[in-house]
Order: C-alpha cells, then sequence, then structure tokens
C-alpha cells in the first residue's frame, strides 16, 4: 500500500519537475512533441505498475526516458517507417547522459515561442510542454473550449515537426526569441488573472513559476528577472484583489497589511538581481513600478511622483496604449488630474478609444459633468462581471453626489 | 530538412526587370543573392519565373477544361520565382529568406514551405 503510494507520488513528482526536461529530450532530434508526449504516457503508466513492485529506481527520470524512447522506437517500428540502422543504444546512452548534463526546457520553450509559431499559442504550449498542463486544464483561462485550444496545440506541435523547428538553447535570434517567451508567460498571467475561476487561477501561479524558471534557465537575462519580480509582486497582492464575495477590488482599496511579504521580498532580490546586470528593460521598470506599489505595505503610502518617472521611462521603451494610459493615470495621481488629462488626450484615439482602461481612467479624472459619459464607454468594454459592477457603483456614486 | 523558398514580388518590383533604367540593379541583387546561397551550397534547385501574365490557368479534367488567360488572378503579388533548398532547420531558412532581394526591401515576401516528405525521418 505505501509502497504503491509512494510510486504513485514518485511519478507524480517526476511528472511535476521533469515533465518539460523529458518532452525536451524526447522531442529534441524529431521534432516531435506529439509522440513525445504519448511515450511519456506511456512510461509514466509503466511507471506506476512497476515502480510498487520493483522500488522507485535511483534515477526516475532517466529511467523514464529509457522507457519512453523505446515506446517512441518501438511505434516507429510496428508503422514500418525508416527506423532500422537507428543507433537505439547510442541513443538512448546520449539521452541518459543529456539528462546529466543542462537543462534541455530552454530549447523547448523557445521552439514553442517561435515567430513561426503564431503567438496566441506560445503561452498554451509552453505550459503543455513544460508542465503537462492538460488542454482542459488551461482551457478556462484562455476563455476557450478544451477541443478549441487542443486542435491550435495539435496544429502547432504538428508544425514545429513538419517545418524542423529546432530545440536549441542559442538560435540566431536568442534577443527576440527571448522576449516572445516572456510575452507568453506575462500573457498568460494576464489572462489568467482576468478570469475569476479557481482553475484559471492556477494558471498564474504557473506563470510565476515559469517565470522563475527562465531566472534560473537564463540567468544572466535582465528582463526574464524582471518579469519574475513583476509577477511575484503582482502574485504578493492576488489574494486581496477580490473581496469576501468575490468583488473586484482595485489598488487604491486593497488592504495593504493582507500582502503577501514572502513574495514581496522575492519580488525585490529578483528585482535588485536584474538591476545589477546594468541593462533596463520594459519588464524590470513594470516591476520597479509595482515594487513601489508594494511598499505601501510598509509605509502606509504610495509614491506617485516615482511611480509617474517610471512610466515616462517606460513610455519610451515601449509605445503601447495600455502604458500611455497607465501613466496618465499616475500623473494624475502625482500632479493632479489636468495632468493625467492631457495625457491621456495625446494618445493615439484609434486604440485608445477601444480600450477598457483608458475610458475607467478618463472617467477617474474628468470634471463631474464629463464622468457619466466616459463611465458608460468603460463599462460597454468590460468582460469581467465583477469589474464591470464595480465601475456600475462608481458610476452611480458619482450620480448622486 | 528540404523547404521552398516561394519570393513574392510586387508588380511595380518586377517590372524593374524589363526597364532599362532599373534592370540592372534589380538582377545584381538577385544574381547576387544567388551567388551567396550556391557558395553555402544550399541550393537543390530553383527558377526564375515570367510574370504571372504569360501564365495559364487550368481548371476541370481533360472533358471539362476551362482554361483561363493568366496565373495567380487571386494575389495582389507577382509570384517571381522559387528555390528548394537544403539546410538544417526552420531557423536557417528563415536566415535565407531574409536576405532575398524581395524580402530585404520591403517589396514583397517569401514564403518558406518544408518540403513533403514521404517518410519521417528519425
Amino acid at each position: 500500500m505505501t509502497v504503491r503510494a509512494d510510486a504513485r507520488a514518485a511519478a507524480a513528482h517526476a511528472a511535476r519537475t521533469a515533465y518539460g526536461k523529458l518532452i525536451a529530450t524526447l522531442a529534441k532530434r524529431t521534432g516531435d512533441i506529439a509522440a513525445a508526449e504519448d511515450a511519456l504516457g506511456h512510461a509514466f503508466a509503466k511507471a506506476l505498475n512497476t515502480w510498487p513492485e520493483t522500488g522507485v529506481p535511483e534515477a526516475p527520470e532517466a529511467w523514464l526516458t529509457t522507457v519512453a524512447r523505446r515506446a517512441i522506437l518501438d511505434d516507429r517500428k510496428r508503422a514500418a517507417t525508416a527506423a532500422a540502422g537507428e543507433p537505439t543504444l547510442a541513443l538512448l546512452a546520449e539521452e541518459r547522459a543529456e539528462f546529466c548534463g543542462g537543462d534541455p526546457r530552454l530549447g523547448l520553450i523557445l521552439a514553442a515561442s517561435h515567430p513561426a509559431i503564431a503567438p496566441a499559442v506560445h503561452a498554451p504550449l509552453i505550459l503543455q510542454t513544460v508542465f503537462g498542463v492538460t488542454a482542459e486544464q488551461m482551457a478556462p483561462a484562455f476563455l476557450v473550449s478544451p477541443a478549441a485550444i487542443g486542435q491550435r496545440l495539435a496544429r502547432a506541435k504538428a508544425k514545429i515537426k513538419a517545418a524542423r523547428v529546432p530545440f536549441t538553447a542559442e538560435p540566431p535570434d536568442l534577443t527576440d526569441r527571448m522576449k516572445r517567451a516572456l510575452d507568453a508567460i506575462y500573457a498568460l498571467h494576464t489572462i489568467a488573472l482576468a478570469t475569476a475561476d479557481g482553475v484559471a487561477k492556477e494558471r498564474a501561479d504557473d506563470a510565476l513559476d515559469l517565470a522563475l524558471l527562465m531566472t534560473t534557465l537564463a540567468p544572466r537575462e535582465p528582463e526574464a528577472l524582471g518579469l519574475a519580480a513583476l509577477l511575484s509582486f503582482s502574485a504578493a497582492r492576488a489574494r486581496e484583489r477580490r473581496n469576501g464575495e468575490g468583488a473586484y477590488v482595485p489598488l487604491s482599496k486593497q488592504d495593504a497589511r493582507g500582502w503577501d511579504a514572502t513574495r514581496i521580498e522575492a519580488g525585490e532580490a529578483l528585482l535588485s538581481r536584474a538591476a545589477e546586470l546594468g541593462e533596463p528593460g520594459p519588464y524590470q521598470i513594470e516591476a520597479a513600478i509595482q515594487s513601489v506599489h508594494c511598499h505601501r505595505s510598509r509605509t502606509g503610502r504610495t509614491d506617485w511622483r516615482a511611480i509617474a518617472t517610471f512610466y515616462d521611462v517606460l513610455v519610451t521603451m515601449v509605445s503601447s496604449v495600455g502604458a500611455g494610459v497607465a501613466r496618465a493615470a499616475a500623473h494624475g495621481q502625482a500632479f493632479g488630474s489636468e495632468a493625467g488629462l492631457a495625457i491621456l488626450t495625446a494618445l493615439p484615439e484609434v486604440q485608445a478609444h477601444r480600450y477598457q482602461p483608458y475610458w475607467a481612467v478618463r472617467a477617474h479624472l474628468s470634471p463631474r459633468g464629463e464622468k457619466q459619459a466616459a463611465y458608460d464607454n468603460a463599462i460597454a468594454l468590460t468582460e469581467d462581471a465583477a469589474v464591470r459592477a464595480h465601475l456600475t457603483a462608481l458610476k452611480a456614486a458619482h450620480a448622486a453626489a | 530538412m528540404q523547404y521552398a523558398l516561394f519570393y513574392f514580388e510586387a508588380p511595380a518590383e518586377m517590372a524593374k526587370r524589363s526597364d532599362p533604367a532599373a534592370a540592372d540593379g534589380y538582377w545584381a541583387a538577385w544574381m547576387g543573392y544567388m551567388a551567396m546561397m550556391r557558395e553555402k551550397g544550399v541550393i537543390e534547385s530553383g527558377n526564375a519565373l515570367e510574370p504571372r501574365a504569360h501564365g495559364t490557368t487550368v481548371r476541370g479534367g481533360p472533358d471539362g477544361r476551362v482554361i483561363e488567360d493568366g496565373a495567380f488572378a487571386d494575389s495582389r503579388e507577382e509570384f517571381g520565382g522559387y528555390v528548394i533548398v537544403s539546410v538544417p532547420d526552420i531557423d536557417a531558412a528563415i536566415e535565407l529568406a531574409g536576405h532575398a532581394p524581395c524580402a530585404a526591401s520591403g517589396a514583397g515576401h517569401v514564403a518558406v514551405v518544408p518540403v513533403w516528405q514521404m517518410q519521417a525521418a528519425a
């Protein structure tokens, strides 16, 4: 009984910590992620049957690789394809050795973030190949059906195999690819956070885990550290984002005493490691902004002038409407509504007017007579029911005042 | 791995081929590009193509054949030519594609498509 439970626990542990390494190792030569997943599933099943009898092997991950590799080779023989001449033993030995060497997951993550793969599927593909998250488990976070996301994943895996997207930690466009990988992880965080569902929340934790993994896989990449810091600060406040009834609580109204001090400290440590590398980037600046917000848990106040300055730097690095709107909000807090409104008005109208936060900030900063229309626009563009309720209440409060 | 690189050009770009003022520069760029790939030893085969106005579209079998003047009628761009290259992976193929005059100049694009393999290589 306990032996069986031990075997199950060891297999489960191997699954979470080694899943991505195993997929990367198995799929590296052929680019065939789907075949690696099938083989690994077979190997995990065999482990659950065998380990209770034989005990957990000394190197469970190497054991799983070997069994999975044999399953792939058997499959190929059965399909009577060109398996002839495959130096099976040499391949097995090589893969075992690889396992003891570096971490192959960076190559896997960078392959999943390849520009030849549609950006919308980067995050799902990373989630699935690195942590083994299923289409069913991730569908709620992406607000699509499991079938739809499964189809996208299958298409991406087929493309990686057919077009031979290499699993390399040193692609020719490393800087760009690293940015795409980090953007995918950040997108996963944003999407998961916007969804109130409990399963989706686990994906936000996955995003933090992935960001932290990136800092170990690419320790000299300052933006990876910046992103990990940013997500740590965000995770620190996760509990206070909704009240007991699940209603949305904006940052300014959150009880800073409820923020997670350990995660704030972790964020600060990551951010100083990034700063030591002397290469500022957007994620580091965003993390710095969140760091200032988190200071409120100790000082009881928010240094809006510091935040406004960081946003001034951020908009020189990224040209997104989101950064511009956030900068306007910060300047509104630091230097008065007029300053914030001036920045809002200077933003490109076409994009800004379709962007919910633009109207939420405009409603907040506008003089009384102009608030109602801005709130209406913001409410119309809000998808999250809790946020919509919050804005509707604000609008009503101003109408009454 | 073999990839087909399909070169698409804006009609105005392809028209340079027969424009005395622009033809030399146009061909020099393509010759240089092809020479670079030949030096690398990656080209399996390839050809430049006549303008699509010289092409013909055929639909239906021998019995119900419909023949139309012109090819790629739905495309905004001319299909200027193609090569089949043999390189290790998509990154190498993308690198080659990026040096094509029609991509580098912004006057067109390159489509990179793997050649179908009847048997999956190990």
